[in-house]
């Protein structure tokens, strides 16, 4: 596919970003969907949570500001902005298991098409198995997006019938915002609602292993800046 | 007169047995009770199950435990990270058993421990391979896991100031499972920067009650 087709890891962090209201609790996963933050603009009001005990976590400090006991959930130095709070791990994990996360943006190895997610495993027996959060945030969510590429680096579709890897969670995903496309995850499976100017649905279907459909007004996410 | 403040770290962990069961707080480098840790490895102990978030890096804390092979199995849900050498090599060897827990599930299995409670059903992870074997329940139209509880025989954990009846207070994130591990343990021990007097801890803002807490030493700010 045409590298010009294709957005940019920002142009997907800003197009999530778009999808965050004014007023939410929002948990972003680690890797990819930590981009969303900077991609807010001030006109809303958004609380970041972090599972191991923070609500209100702000940026990344000043260099020389870091506290080595205040970090993400990817141990990296966070901040504490005003009215923010910590509690502990069990609080922590209640809120997001519990539904009181109004949405969380997660990364995915995979996703199939009745919302499957598989993000923690590739079945790699090499490698000590970890699977953190992700179970519990995927499962308690009350939406769950997800932000990916459309398809892995060697090219293999990463939207398939069913996932080939160990799942996180079954039919938890809403909605899949990839470097191609935006797609529902529906009762008939996955609903194009919008795809990359340009793109055409034979291009779109190419790179997906799952049956696609399209919603009547599918609009065209255009590139922005390259990087 | 209940004074639970000892002299030193090795007062602290006297009479932790081989074989323990003992629960570590921290998240990644965050709120590990390093101190702890380290007397329990001059303490000699041995053939311990380690519950922890993470499996420790680098050479210090849980990875040092692990060097040295004292562990005999690890419960936790994330042991790969930068600088999880050591675990990542005993468990290659074949020399340390891995029980992966969901981050959630492991701390509410610690709870419920400390509740009294015989287990709990959850979602996370139904239809999982971290779910074979287990008992599911349809609950309000969607699958559960039943959860058993997970007890310590010893729980380590690092707070900011303690008075000596072992009211805490911690600091910022470093929280994270220190007040469900010292409830969910049989004795649990605590590492401060600083103690205070008693009455010093406003009443308001002790987020753990020394009733869970049976041993608190000063180790100074890190």
């Amino acid at each position: 596919m045409r590298p010009d087709l294709r957005l940019s890891v920002r142009d997907v962090a800003r197009r999530v970003a778009r999808e965050v209201p004014d007023g939410a609790y929002v948990n972003l996963g680690i890797g990819l969907p930590t981009l969303v933050a900077d991609c807010l603009g001030d006109d809303r009001e958004v609380v970041f949570h972090s599972e191991n005990g923070i609500l209100g976590m702000g940026p990344a400090p000043a260099p020389g500001e870091e506290d080595p006991e205040l970090v993400n959930a990817g141990k990296q130095p966070v901040t504490l902005l005003p009215g923010g709070a910590f509690f502990h791990h069990t609080d922590a994990f209640l809120m997001m298991r519990g539904g009181h996360l109004d949405l969380t943006v997660l990364g995915a190895f995979q996703v199939s098409e009745t919302g499957d997610l598989a993000n923690w495993a590739t079945g790699d027996a090499s490698h000590p198995p970890a699977v953190g959060g992700a179970m519990d945030l995927a499962v308690g969510a009350r939406r769950v997006l997800v932000m990916t590429t459309h398809t892995t680096r060697g090219g293999e579709p990463k939207l398939l019938p069913r996932c080939t890897y160990p799942l996180t969670a079954a039919g938890v995903v809403d909605r899949v915002y990839t470097d191609l496309a935006v797609l529902d995850v529906t009762g008939e499976g996955f609903l194009v609602r919008e795809m990359v100017a340009g793109l055409t649905r034979d291009d779109l279907q190419g790179a997906t292993a799952a049956r696609l459909s399209f919603a009547d007004d599918v609009t065209e996410l255009v590139p922005g800046e390259r990087e | 007169m209940i004074d639970k403040r000892v002299a030193t770290v090795a007062d602290a962990v006297e009479g932790i047995e081989d074989g323990a069961t003992v629960l570590v707080g921290g998240f990644g480098a965050s709120g590990v009770p390093v101190q702890l840790v380290h007397a329990l490895l001059d303490r000699g102990s041995t053939d311990l199950t380690v519950v922890t978030n993470n499996a420790g890096s680098g050479e210090t804390d849980v990875a040092a435990l692990l060097r040295e092979r004292r562990v005999r199995k690890i419960v936790c849900s994330y042991p790969r990270s930068a600088g999880s050498v050591w675990f990542e090599e005993r468990w290659r060897a074949g020399e340390v058993e891995l029980e992966l827990v969901p981050q959630g599930t492991l701390s509410e299995r610690m709870r419920a421990a400390a509740a009294g409670l015989g287990g709990f059903f959850t979602p996370t992870g139904a239809d999982t391979r971290l779910a074979e074997g287990k008992e599911v329940r349809v609950i309000d139209g969607r699958r559960h896991v039943f959860e058993e509880p997970l007890r310590g025989d010893v729980a380590l954990v690092k707070a900011a100031r303690a008075d000596r009846w072992g009211n805490l207070v911690y600091r910022t994130a470093a929280r994270n499972f220190g007040p469900t591990m010292v409830a969910a343990a049989a004795l649990s021990v605590v590492e401060v920067d600083e103690f205070v007097e008693l009455g010093e801890l406003d009443p308001e803002t002790i987020v753990t009650p020394g009733i869970f807490v049976d041993r608190v030493v000063r180790v100074g700010a890190a």
